[in-house]
């Protein structure tokens, strides 16, 4: 079994009010069939021995999809791999004597709570504003009852695909959501089920971006870089078509 | 203890349509005056506090990541089965019926699965109506595939992500009653007590996971949706906060516990490779479609599979059960892996694996046929472990996945607790002794959209409920015990006298007593042995485990050592259920109860109950009780898949 050792450099911040700083740790042996969160699980143990704080990180279902887990690694969001969330990236793509600096999704919006945890509860309040389709519980017509190509449910599958992360925001110079909310506007306008509130939608999702500090895009792509789902920013440009045409038609 | 099922009367099929008329009604303007907690935001607390804010109710919902759609329900990649028999294959309501009831091993309630199976048709609509992107047919009309321990075409699926699509339905219903003020969401909140006044359920302590504080919360009625326990065994499938505390504060205030050794072993997961190993994967089920599953046919043949020659192969599973061949159900595929593994036939480095082979269906299909229906899943296993199933076959292996047992409901999901209701994987209520595949997002889903409602509202009509404030007496002696408990869990914070070691280690510790004894295979020696081994692990614990920083604080230590003390007497009640059921049954095969073929055999003069356990003091033994189960529709058959 390969081992590697590596030179970490994580930020420590105790609260949001705190300040923080970049902190230096040696961790030696580390198997490269590790996945970078049980690397973190294997400082951390160490740390918790010699009697000090361990690093505090989200994550949950350390398979890629609950979108809980993220930190910046050496200034990309979820690390070197393309495609791929902290939790499912190994430790076969670092090399023995790596620097690696570990930092959190930073970005206006997400406040640090402890070293790499963020709040991330801006996300929620776009999606409280229009990131469903009105129908409650009961009544639904046969869910044959409206034909949708395959071309279209893949389609909106793409978009629907996104874990709501945020690495995206972390890696944008602007601070902006513009993937996170187009993913959902996209999944939503694509299928028949979200016509009827397309324009609201897309209005008020938008304004509560900006509204919770985010930033607007300025098509430099790094969100689609760095995106674990490969979200697309065509994406964008189908929010920037809703955004403009609903705004015609209702302001 | 008392255990009423309330089924209601007459002939199967018209049992719930009965039921619900016969279930007392809140007036949709008297609904707002009751406040309902919801624990637990996953497919069936997401789905239970959206429809219950619909209709009227105050919710309030509680969930312990930072936002409800990180639920493990997320991660469920397969499918959701439903009787649409939309592929004209022979399906119907009872098919759907009789193949859970009978994959559960007949441990189950026949009017709860047959619900389940009614309702299965209006979940589909339900979630096409949210904009779940499920697969669809080039003409438009929605896709089906088929799954194990059924032999029509019923499981509906958002390519290998159901599971997520589902949650983030669920999540966006959930989300619209937020904005519109029927929900309180609280985010980052771990329930820590249940509050029970007068003998029912009315109110849980919650710890804010940011700030430490511990905040009490009052209602009419609580929902449990706080899944399953696989975790006891520290590796397993599910999320890394997985828990059993919730449920566990419920059986502690008197909610009686059903089946507790009732835990499914997943045959698709990703083997196990170091000892830092924090979780295991799961690999969908429905690779079982087009994989086939071998090993070498000599012991000890070290080989790389290319070098395997076709009859130097054993297609154990195809060879053994030719009609259903590699879609046997979940825990015949887990017992015959390792039974072949423990004949020195398993592959990998560690020898604890099979082989799951995809080379002849991408002759067959095609390479994009293949990767259109698995992408993501091989995609996932490439990234774990540096290996391609479209160049080599898939290793697996049998992986702790989904607890079948789990809080004991009547028909109406009302504990033994009055005003305490359990929903999801949290209850016992329809998988019986093992869970087939695509069974569980259906009921969730079942539990949360479409029977809650009408159980909360009989409650709340039928119960005359005093006020009660979260300023109550019995609030702060709960906060109290909480606190206590909690300084006792930190009182290790400055290095115990002991000696430190950490929480993981302990759980660790546990997770191997319980594989090794109370895993797919059991006998009483082992069993009475465990039980043996069990309070000195729980003493290490408050002795020895340390945990840096405060209580008053984000504690990520803390919260999982809340979490494993929970763990560490809940295996008691586990390992005893275990001892107490002589039969092989569902997923477990009880050692000394095999047919002449190695085969596991049932006892249904003996066995067919659901054993339901009671707390009776720190301590001292709990006590069993038995629903005893009525098979009036379908005849308790030995299962079999040859």
């Amino acid at each position: 079994m390969a081992t590697i050792d590596l030179n970490l450099q994580i930020w420590r911040q105790k609260n949001s009010d705190a300040l923080g700083q970049l902190e230096e740790y040696l961790l030696e042996k580390i198997s490269t069939d590790m996945s970078f969160l049980e690397m973190l699980d294997v400082l951390n143990d160490k740390l918790t021995l010699e009697g000090k704080d361990p690093v505090a990180f989200d994550h949950d279902c350390r398979e890629g999809i609950c979108g809980m887990c993220g930190a910046v690694i050496n200034g990309i969001a979820h690390g070197p791999e393309r495609e791929t969330t902290l939790c499912q990236l190994h430790m076969r793509h670092f090399a023995n004597g790596d620097t690696l600096v570990i930092e959190p999704f930073r970005s206006r919006a997400f406040p640090i709570r402890k070293d790499l945890i963020v709040d991330r509860s801006a996300f929620e309040k776009i999606i409280q504003s229009g990131g469903y389709v009105s129908v409650n519980t009961g009544g639904a017509p046969d869910g044959n009852s409206i034909p949708i190509s395959s071309q279209i449910a893949e389609l909106a599958m793409d978009a629907a695909a996104c874990i709501g992360c945020g690495a995206c925001v972390a890696s944008c110079p602007n601070g902006a959501a513009m993937l996170f909310t187009s993913a959902k506007i996209s999944q939503l306008c694509l299928l028949p089920q979200g016509h009827g509130e397309r324009r609201q939608r897309a209005l008020s999702m938008v304004a509560t971006m900006d509204k919770e500090g985010f930033g607007n895009c300025t098509n430099l792509r790094e969100c689609e870089a760095v995106c674990p789902k490969s979200i697309s920013i065509r994406n964008i440009a189908r929010l920037n078509r809703e955004f403009v045409k609903a705004a015609f038609l209702e302001g | 203890m008392e255990l009423n099922a309330r089924i209601p009367e007459g002939p199967l099929a018209e049992k719930w349509d009965n039921h619900k008329f016969n279930n007392k009604l809140v007036n949709p303007a008297n609904r707002r005056k009751f406040k309902i907690i919801v624990v637990g935001t996953g497919l069936a607390g997401a789905s239970a506090a959206a429809t219950l804010a619909e209709q009227g109710y105050k919710v309030q919902a509680f969930c312990i990541q930072d936002s409800p759609r990180r639920a493990h329900s997320i991660a469920a990649q397969g499918g959701i089965n439903a009787a649409k028999n939309y592929q004209t294959d022979g399906d119907s309501v009872f098919r759907l019926f009789y193949d859970t009831i009978k994959g559960g091993d007949f441990r189950a309630r026949e009017a709860n699965v047959y619900r389940l199976a009614q309702v299965s048709n209006n979940i589909i609509d339900q979630c096409v109506a949210q904009g779940v992107p499920f697969a669809r047919e080039y003409g438009g009309s929605l896709a089906n595939r088929s799954f194990g321990g059924a032999q029509v075409s019923r499981t509906f699926y958002a390519r290998g992500q159901t599971g997520q699509q589902l949650l983030l339905g669920a999540y966006s219903a959930l989300s619209r009653q937020i904005q519109t003020g029927g929900v309180t969401m609280y985010n980052r909140r771990e329930m820590m007590d249940l509050v029970v006044v007068d003998g029912r359920a009315r109110g849980i302590i919650t710890r804010n996971l940011i700030n430490g504080n511990l905040e009490s919360h009052c209602a009419d009625a609580v929902l449990l949706c706080t899944g399953g326990y696989g975790n006891a065994y520290f590796l397993s499938t599910n999320a890394m906060a997985s828990n059993v505390t919730a449920a566990w504060r419920a059986y502690k205030h008197g909610a009686g516990f059903a089946n507790p050794s009732f835990v499914q072993i997943h045959p698709t997961c990703i083997p196990v490779h170091g000892d830092y190993q924090s979780k295991l994967t799961l690999m969908s089920e429905s690779l079982r479609n087009d994989g086939r599953v071998w090993v070498p046919k000599n012991p000890g043949d070290k080989r790389r599979p290319v070098d395997i020659p076709e009859e130097d192969r054993d297609y154990y599973l195809e060879n053994k059960y030719p009609s259903f061949g590699n879609l046997v159900p979940r825990d015949v595929a887990s017992r015959n892996a390792k039974e072949q593994c423990d004949r020195d036939k398993g592959v990998g480095a560690t020898g604890l694996a099979v082989y799951l082979d995809f080379a002849d269906a991408i002759e067959r299909d095609g390479q994009a046929t293949i990767l259109r229906k698995y992408g993501n899943l091989f995609q996932m296993y490439e990234k774990i472990t540096d290996s391609s199933p479209l160049k080599e076959p898939m290793m697996i292996f049998p992986a702790v996945h989904y607890t079948m047992g789990g809080l004991w409901v009547d028909y109406d999901l009302m504990t033994t607790i009055p005003g305490l209701f359990a929903l999801g994987e949290c209850n016992f209520s329809d998988h019986g002794a093992n869970r087939l595949g695509a069974s569980a997002l259906m009921q969730g889903l079942a539990d949360g959209y479409f029977v809650i409602p009408t159980a909360v509202a009989n409650y709340l009509a039928t119960t005359p409920l005093g006020s009660v404030t979260d300023a109550d007496g019995a609030f702060n002696d709960a906060q109290q015990k909480v606190g206590d408990r909690l300084a006792k869990i930190m009182k290790n914070s400055t290095g115990g006298p002991g000696g430190k070691i950490t929480v993981d280690e302990i759980h660790k510790e546990l997770g191997h007593l319980l594989w090794d004894n109370c895993g797919m295979a059991r006998n009483r020696e082992d069993l009475l042995s465990a039980l043996d081994q069990l309070p000195a692990i729980r003493q290490k614990f408050w002795d020895k485990v340390y945990i840096p920083g405060s209580g008053s604080d984000l504690n990520q230590t803390l919260e999982r050592a809340g979490r494993v003390a929970d763990f560490l007497e809940f295996a008691e009640i586990m390992i005893h259920d275990a001892l107490n059921r002589e039969e092989s049954c569902g997923c477990h095969l009880r050692e000394e109860s095999q047919t002449e073929e190695n085969e596991a055999k049932r006892d249904d003069e003996n066995y067919s109950y659901v054993s339901v356990w009671e707390y009776n003091g720190d301590g001292k033994k709990p006590e069993m009780h038995k629903e005893e189960l009525v098979f009036e529709n379908v005849t308790p058959s030995q299962r079999s898949y040859k």
